[in-house]
């Protein structure tokens, strides 16, 4: 039957994903519940709920890319940003709701790393949704234990020289690594920067592109 | 000079956003960030007074123990006034 894929592979070589045949959660029923409640009762509608998602989909890593190229470049910014980086960047013109934002900056002698132990809080208002390992009970765990192993799994090999500053966000504040600007860029565009800087460098599992 | 102070090593039931492998250990406070309404009481939909929160900075080698590679690393976290207690005895 043509679309039996039992046994076979996609075109790129990889299982077809199971079909999402359980039934719903307890939690997955109570969401649906409430939902269907608050917008009954004209509470919120469905055009503002898929509203809200767009929204966030919409959020991206390219958003704190523009937030490094320019703190690379403008010394009054990267000084405005340091000292509230929730302000700097709703006066970029970011729309960032209620997000209480800190930078921390990576130099030759230091290296911050961003983990929210408890659960999975991140600057989502600035770059979007984390990506799945972030949430990952591993990560979790082993980048307070042992963050210089975890570094060297994401290709990042630092020196005992380098003091590592693991950042756990365990309450009201969101963090933001500003990473080390790449050697050889002088004379860039702040456009050219932004491409350098990756998401795992504004999580600090990584370090920005070399031009 | 940053004021020492140690996380209580209290185990109490319900939501609490103090991690648990940082209770008893000792840290400076690294910058106080203002008060924020208390998650313990927010997480069951009571009111919640703002309470001061407090980023503290910790070394690892307090933290993991005298046999952690790279002691003098360190690890800040977000900690509610109610849950820190002075500690000028802390190295």
């Amino acid at each position: 039957m043509p679309h039996d894929h039992h046994d076979s592979l996609s075109p790129s070589g990889h299982p077809y994903r199971a079909d999402d045949d359980t039934p719903l959660s307890y939690w997955q029923t109570m969401e649906i519940a409430v939902r269907e409640l608050l917008v009954e009762k004209g509470i919120t509608s469905p055009e503002e709920i898929a509203s809200q998602i767009n929204t966030m989909d919409a959020r991206s890593p390219a958003n704190g890319a523009q937030v490094v190229a320019r703190a690379w470049t403008d010394p009054d910014f990267h000084a405005a940003l340091m000292q509230d980086a929730s302000a700097a960047t709703r006066d970029m013109g970011f729309d960032i709701g209620p997000l209480k934002l800190i930078a921390v900056e990576n130099t030759a002698h230091e290296h911050n790393i961003i983990v929210c132990t408890l659960c999975s809080c991140y600057p989502r208002n600035l770059l979007g949704l984390p990506p799945d390992w972030y949430k990952s009970r591993a990560y979790r765990s082993r980048t307070v234990r042992d963050p210089r192993g975890v570094l060297a799994e994401f290709g990042v090999t630092l020196p005992d020289t380098t003091r590592v500053r693991v950042h756990d966000s365990t309450a009201d504040m969101r963090y933001i690594v500003i990473p080390a600007r790449p050697s050889g860029t002088d004379g860039m565009s702040v456009d050219e920067l932004a491409k350098l800087v990756t998401r795992d460098s504004m999580i600090g599992t990584g370090v920005a592109r070399q031009p | 000079m940053m004021q020492k102070v140690r996380v209580k090593p209290l185990m109490p039931p319900g939501h609490v956003r103090t991690p648990h492998y940082l209770r008893g250990k000792a840290g400076v406070i690294e910058r106080s960030l203002g008060a924020f309404p208390n998650p313990e009481d927010l997480a069951y939909g009571h009111d919640a007074p703002a309470l001061p929160l407090h980023r503290v900075r910790f070394r690892m080698g307090d933290i993991w123990g005298p046999d952690t590679p790279n002691p003098d690393d360190t690890l800040d976290a977000e900690i509610y006034d109610h849950w820190l207690e002075p500690a000028d005895d802390a190295p």
